[in-house]
């Protein structure tokens, strides 16, 4: 409308339509990203060795002749995920409560009607704040330390003592994606088929379920990380890939 | 005859049966009269006796019969089919006349009025304003440049059954704005076009008869006010007397008006 009043013949912005294709796409790719990188992270469970070749995969190993791959491919991750996280979190935010008129009614709402889609919007929106932190912290340091390894994970997590960041990074990512991967898919319809009523039940399942996997993949994970820490603790810094590659030199000197 | 006698006598005794073990309902309901000056929105506490099959509906009558005239609420079908009766029942919006008392179990039934429309007093929002101006707003008639032309002495264009049943399916809406009442999202935003509207212009969307383009269609809800202001908090799916298939409806309109086309 504002338009048709200044400059006659505009027509409506398209603008509001690729936003908010904009928020559900980059939602989307996080939320997967976030699940597969939880998967990939909890192969320290099976081991470190694990753990060490999935991180040489990421940094493209298998295509450098020496073996060591390139952590420039890890910065180049980082800063598309980092992109998208902006993104994402900049236009999750038009959502937000402006003001405090507009807080204290969805929190009446909520008090009123105790409406499990509501509060888990509420739960969204805060969760999407704290990681806005949390996440960017996780992520700088991945952009000035893309050389994944074991030890060193290991090592900022109990020696460093990040893990009560790490631990409610973990909280909030796995709620905001569960339940923002199921609100795509009610927002647009997917996964609906003939009875929507009874996909809903089934979509809400599948979401509760894949937040208890995942979180206790995770908490496993980031205890895993912290035994490991807690026994590498004198050797801090030192790589678990050189200290494989000494031992290995010293089978074959020795 | 002796049999008859028998049989009234029974039927008194167990119409006795059902008035001693009826339980007495206390009823919590917001008393507020805006167009008194100085008065203060308070709740009052009421006692009704529970009769078989009553719904909030019956027991607000009995209240304003016997006890409070001055209570005011709405109604005029008691079926759930004007719209009149949306309250909020402990703290669920719905229908006053499709509620019966014997879901709360504990007896106590605890009634406001319907956020986010104008107070006429006690239970009774103005809910005719608010429809109005959706109606308004989502131009909700059929649009054809070429309707004058029609020859009227020609067989009316056959309509698909499925379309219609959609389309009628859209219709059974009864404008009681319990689907606005639920929505967090219009209650933050008072210029959100809410479920309601939605479902009007879905109707004349899915309409053969109706010539808009899905240009024009964006016109009028191609923004956060209109369908990208919606945050799916379903509210509106989950709280609707009429069971009106608001999810489904509402992305169906998301994607049309996402990748409508400019002309
Ligand atoms: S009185 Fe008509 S819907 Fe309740």
């Amino acid at each position: 409308m504002e338009n048709l009043v200044t400059e006659t013949g505009i027509k409506k912005s398209r603008v509001p339509a690729w936003l908010d294709l904009a928020q559900s796409g980059t939602g989307l790719v996080l939320g997967i990203f976030m699940w597969v990188h939880m998967i990939l992270v909890a192969s320290v469970l099976l081991g470190v060795g694990s753990f060490n070749f999935v991180a040489k995969v990421m940094e493209l190993a298998f295509l450098s002749p020496s073996g060591r791959g390139y952590p420039i491919a890890v910065v180049f991750a980082v800063m598309g995920v980092y992109t998208l996280f902006i993104v994402h979190a900049a236009l999750g935010m038009r959502k937000f409560p402006i003001n405090y008129r507009q807080h204290k009614m969805i929190r009446n709402q909520m008090k009123m009607m105790n409406h499990s889609d509501t509060n888990l919007w509420y739960y969204q929106a805060v969760t999407g704040f704290v990681m806005f932190f949390a996440g960017s912290v996780h992520l700088f340091i991945m952009l000035t330390h893309p050389h994944i390894d074991p030890y060193i994970s290991a090592d900022r997590v109990f020696s460093s003592t990040m893990w009560p960041l790490y631990l409610v990074l973990l909280g909030c990512v796995e709620l905001h994606a569960a339940i923002g991967l199921y609100r795509l898919c009610m927002k647009w319809g997917w996964f609906i088929g003939k009875d929507a009523r009874k996909s809903r039940e089934k979509l809400q399942k599948f979401k509760k379920r894949a937040t208890v996997f995942f979180l206790t993949l995770g908490v496993l994970s980031l205890l895993v990380f912290m035994i490991i820490g807690f026994r590498h603790r004198d050797k801090v810094g030192e790589h678990y890939s050189t200290q494989r590659t000494t031992i290995e030199q010293t089978i074959i000197t020795g | 005859m002796c049999g008859q006698a028998v049989k009234e006598k029974q039927e008194t005794q167990d119409k006795q049966d059902i008035q001693e073990r009826a339980r007495t309902l206390t009823f919590e309901i917001l008393r507020y009269n805006p167009q008194v000056k100085g008065e203060t929105p308070k709740m009052k506490t009421y006692q009704v006796k529970e009769a078989p099959g009553m719904t909030i509906f019956i027991a607000l009558n009995e209240i304003r019969e016997y006890q409070d005239p001055s209570l005011q609420f709405d109604f005029v079908c008691r079926a759930g089919i004007c719209g009149s009766c949306g309250m909020v029942i402990n703290g669920a919006p719905g229908l006053a006349c499709r509620t019966l008392t014997a879901n709360y179990p504990d007896g106590v039934i605890k009634l406001l009025p319907l956020p986010g429309f104008e107070l006429i007093g006690d239970l009774s929002v103005n809910t005719g304003k608010v429809f109005r101006a959706m109606s308004e707003r989502v131009e909700s008639w059929i649009h054809d440049k070429h309707a004058d032309n029609v020859d009227l002495d020609k067989l009316e264009e056959t309509m698909d059954p499925d379309t219609a049943d959609e389309i009628y399916e859209l219709e059974r809406c009864v404008e009681c704005g319990v689907c606005l009442a639920a929505c967090a999202t219009k209650r933050m935003r008072d210029d959100f076009l809410g479920a309601a509207g939605f479902m009007r212009l879905a109707r004349y969307a899915v309409d053969p008869r109706d010539k808009r383009s899905d240009e024009e269609f964006y016109d009028i809800i191609g923004d956060d006010d209109g369908v990208f202001g919606c945050m799916t908090l379903l509210g509106c799916e989950d709280y609707c007397p009429k069971d009106l298939p608001h999810q489904t409806r509402i992305a169906y309109l998301r994607r049309k008006m996402a990748f409508a086309k400019r002309s």
